[in-house]
């Protein structure tokens, strides 16, 4: 037997330890630490396509977004957006989670019918409803003639356009979170329900004040996630309405994406990706400060 | 009791009723798919039977090309993150070093940054590379992966050390204690996390649309997207449904049938990618 040294042994472990992190780790540097960077770096920099290289503008491309009517309009958009979709998701996926947190005989179809959406893409989605939404012959607008109110044409309408879409990603999202709210009341202890229902709360007094309080920690876990996946969303708009009428459907990423791809102007959709990553980390700050860290993946 | 039984019964006619009406748009999606075209929309179909639009989008739409190249794209991701993952996932779960809260530090960074937002970025990271338009380039920014990282990391840390430590004292070198005794022990994480991979990269659009320009890389979501927007399609719902139909139906299927496995792989991935 080989007789080594603890030191040397330990020696040896690190370089294990790196060795086998390295292929993952290498890749997320490239593909996620860098890109964070190069968008802080390229925010300060005037670049678009023909120019040979970027060129040092400091602040420039900030002050320019602030003055910009465009971008607050964005901005407004993105924030009307997460207010119409991820507290309703949210509540919406606590009731289905609700009505599906028990044994039954059709509980396996239910649950898959309300889940199914999250597994179609969402480019396919928004072709189905793009369809509801049609004009005149699509379903939606054939229904409001049915009970008299006429064809709305909801997608070419500037005040209707972002409920519409809020109202289709809200049928998909609830699902999704779903999942995290059964796995949620399923971690509850019965016999504390039980308990209170022997002291007399039952339904709804149960429901206020064990029921919720228990859930706080996937309140929160379920909330960050409804907020990212609300900012990260651009396929149905590219799709459906790409940002029309007058950018009254633009949302954050997607003006990312016709600022970089479209204007090719890679300096402020750098400053515009920067901005998003500042609205990313704010909304996933309360993970970090979440006494609990076993539900994040429980 | 009776109004317990019968509370809890108009629940269930409740839920179910709530079901139908979620799966109104599949319903209306595969029933327009599969019948003739009509000028009206309407909430079930009311024409006949035919196969002529799944046959039309798929001599129009080289969906067979798209298929074979999203498979390689999605078998592709999932074997190299099992390996970059598995080996990282080992190395955070038996060894304590120095950085290794940097590590960490990286790893919730992707878990809190969507590839989808770095787009300018990592585009230009792609063009510097030479990837523009490759498969290797779609991949590339998901080859390593946090969330399968966590997920396995947290399942090798339940398996007891001795078992390990016996494999090595019997002659089984790094690679084979890992693959002997590891990864069967963490069989339903590796589950879960293929479940979350594959569909993630079958439903993925928005970098493979950046990163592709040509029939023989792009992707079923992209050849759907170009389809739906082009002038062959325009108001045609039957034959946009029929491709719709054509790109969803595998996961959909797999799906349906092991639903109960797809929704725990999300409840435990906790995030997608």
């Amino acid at each position: 037997m080989k007789t080594t040294s603890a030191a040397q042994r330990a020696r040896k472990d690190i370089a294990t330890a790196w060795l086998l992190l390295l292929p993952a780790l290498a890749f997320m540097l490239v593909f996620t630490v860098y890109p964070v960077l190069r968008s802080v770096a390229l925010s300060m920099t005037k670049y678009r396509m023909g120019m040979p290289a970027p060129e040092w503008v400091g602040l420039d491309n900030y002050i320019r977004m602030a003055n910009s009517s465009t971008f607050w309009k964005v901005m407004q958009n993105t924030a009307l957006f997460a207010l119409m979709t991820v507290l309703p998701s949210m509540a919406m996926g606590l009731g289905l989670a609700l009505l599906v947190n028990r044994r039954g005989r059709h509980i396996g179809f239910i649950r898959t019918a309300y889940f199914y959406p999250s597994v179609m893409p969402m480019i396919a989605i928004a072709s189905v409803w793009m369809f509801i939404y049609m004009a005149r012959n699509g379903l939606f607008d054939q229904m409001m003639t049915t009970f008299g109110f006429g064809p709305q044409d909801v997608l070419s309408n500037r005040t209707t356009v972002l409920p519409a879409l809020s109202f289709m990603y809200v049928w998909r999202e609830a699902g999704y979170l779903l999942v995290f709210f059964l796995a949620g009341l399923q971690s509850i202890n019965e016999d504390v329900l039980e308990a209170a229902s022997i002291d007399g709360a039952t339904g709804w007094k149960s429901f206020r004040h064990i029921t919720m309080p228990l859930l706080g920690p996937t309140m929160l876990f379920v909330s960050t996630i409804a907020f990212t996946n609300c900012f990260k969303l651009a396929d149905h708009i590219i799709i459906m309405t790409e940002g029309a009428p007058n950018n009254a459907s633009t949302l954050l990423l997607y003006y990312i994406y016709q600022q970089g791809f479209t204007n090719m102007n890679y300096g402020v959709s750098s400053t515009l990706t920067v901005i998003m990553l500042g609205l990313l980390l704010l909304v996933s700050l309360p993970r970090f400060f979440s006494q609990d860290k076993k539900i994040h993946y429980a | 009791m009776t109004l317990k039984k019968l509370k809890s019964g108009s629940l269930s006619v409740f839920s179910v009723l709530l079901g139908l009406v979620w799966l109104t748009p599949l319903v209306w999606l595969v029933g327009t798919a599969i019948t003739k075209t009509s000028f009206h929309m309407s909430f079930l179909p009311n024409t006949s039977l035919t196969a002529e639009n799944l046959k039309y989008v798929w001599q129009t739409i080289p969906f067979g090309q798209y298929y074979l190249n999203t498979i390689i794209l999605v078998v592709g991701t999932f074997v190299i993150q099992f390996f970059t993952s598995t080996l990282a996932a080992y190395s955070l779960a038996m060894f304590k070093f120095r950085g290794q809260g940097l590590v960490y530090v990286v790893i919730f960074m992707q878990i809190i940054i969507p590839n989808d937002v770095l787009i300018m970025p990592n585009f230009m990271t792609l063009s510097d590379l030479g990837l523009i338009d490759t498969k290797l380039g779609v991949m590339i920014p998901f080859l390593g992966s946090a969330m399968a990282i966590f997920l396995l990391r947290q399942n090798f840390k339940t398996i007891p050390r001795a078992l390990g430590e016996a494999a090595r004292i019997d002659g089984a070198n790094l690679w084979q204690t890992i693959w002997g005794v590891y990864m069967p022990c963490a069989k339903a994480a590796y589950m879960s996390f293929a479940v979350i991979s594959i569909s993630y990269h079958w439903n993925n659009y928005l970098w493979p649309l950046i990163v592709t320009n040509s029939v023989t890389n792009r992707t079923l979501t992209v050849g759907l997207a170009y389809f739906a927007k082009s002038k062959e399609a325009n108001m045609q719902w039957s034959n946009v449904c029929a491709a719709t139909l054509i790109i969803i139906a595998p996961l959909m299927i797999a799906f349906f049938l092991m639903q109960k496995q797809f929704m725990n792989s999300f409840i435990s991935a906790g995030v997608k990618e």
